[in-house]
């Protein structure tokens, strides 16, 4: 049986987002990295982690309606005249 | 006009001090140029109403705390000392404006009164009943892991169904949470811009962000692989 990096993956996924943050001190990077090399499984969550951000940050803009432009637009130029 | 390109966001300068970019917009702003205040509301205009829409929930709500929003940006102009960006500035003043009417007008869901869970309060990233008991050989590892997903993130966020999920579980998590996913996950922010906008450490940042991509996880799992989990 291989030592998983010492950790479980209990362990892994509450340190998925320091991981990925960058913010793991370098010995438990490497315990993670060890973790990740071995496991079969959490790969696997690592990337639905992913994929996740991912999907999110691809989610449709708000559309903005003209009018709410020109409305803006006034605000400006009433604040241009104080 | 600047010759930045539209989508180069990522290219922004964390929080901390203006990027020259900002400082040739505020020059032109505060000059009264009308072209740079279009600039300004071409860049910003869809976040701004993405990020009310998650304070107040109703689009005409979100409008109206979008034009106060620039309406406080041109009165603060004057003040404003660069010590943040720009962005991070008109975001915080959106924050704040949208949490005053989301106060106002907490009709059925006062979440801005309700209690914050604490941040180090336990709130697991996964189902512990996932993983093999302590009393079995692998104790702590996973005992009905995870699937590979059929679906890219692209067809996540513009399938229809899917991406009403997302939105979906974003909008029922905690405040600080969706707070932090929010402008973090969905507009891009880096991680010092979040805590410059919300007035949180980089800690609490992370817990909160880790919490809240770890529900929208949970709850895209559900959704794209119900089996996964113990029946
Ligand atoms: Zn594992």
């Amino acid at each position: 049986m291989m030592t998983f990096g010492g950790l479980t993956c209990r362990e892994v996924v509450e340190l998925v987002t320091e991981y990925l943050e960058g913010t793991l001190a370098p010995p438990e990077r490497a315990r993670f990295e060890a973790h990740l090399a071995v496991c079969p499984d959490c790969p696997v969550y690592l990337e639905q982690m992913r994929q996740t951000i991912r999907a999110l940050g691809m989610l449709p803009e708000e559309s903005v309606a003209p009018e709410a432009r020109q409305e803006l637009l006034r605000v400006f130029r009433d604040w241009k005249r104080g | 006009m600047t010759t930045r390109k539209r989508d180069s966001e990522e290219t922004d300068p964390a929080g901390g001090e203006a990027p020259a970019d900002d400082l040739r917009l505020l020059r032109a702003l505060r000059a009264g140029d009308e072209a740079g205040f279009v600039a300004l509301l071409d860049r910003y205009q869809p976040s701004l109403v993405r990020l009310a829409l998650m304070y107040v929930g109703d689009r005409a709500v979100a409008d109206e705390v979008v034009q106060e929003t620039w309406l406080g940006v041109l009165q603060g102009l004057e003040g404003f000392r660069a010590e943040s960006s720009l962005k991070t500035w008109i975001f915080r003043i959106l924050s704040n404006r949208a949490k005053t009417h989301a106060r106002r007008e907490d009709r059925s869901v006062p979440f801005s009164s309700l209690p914050e869970p604490h941040a180090d309060s336990a709130e697991l990233a996964v189902d512990p009943d996932r993983f093999s008991p302590r009393d079995q050989l692998r104790s702590g590892h996973w005992a009905y892991p995870p699937r590979h997903w059929d679906k890219t993130p692209e067809e996540i966020a513009l399938s229809r169904e899917t991406s009403a999920l997302l939105e979906e579980a974003v909008a029922s998590l905690p405040l600080r949470q969706r707070e932090v996913i929010t402008l973090r996950d969905i507009e891009g922010l880096t991680a010092d811009e979040v805590c410059d906008v919300l007035g949180i450490t980089a800690s609490n940042q992370r817990v909160l962000l880790h919490r809240a991509r770890s529900r929208v996880r949970r709850a895209l799992e559900r959704y794209l692989d119900g089996g996964a989990g113990p029946a």
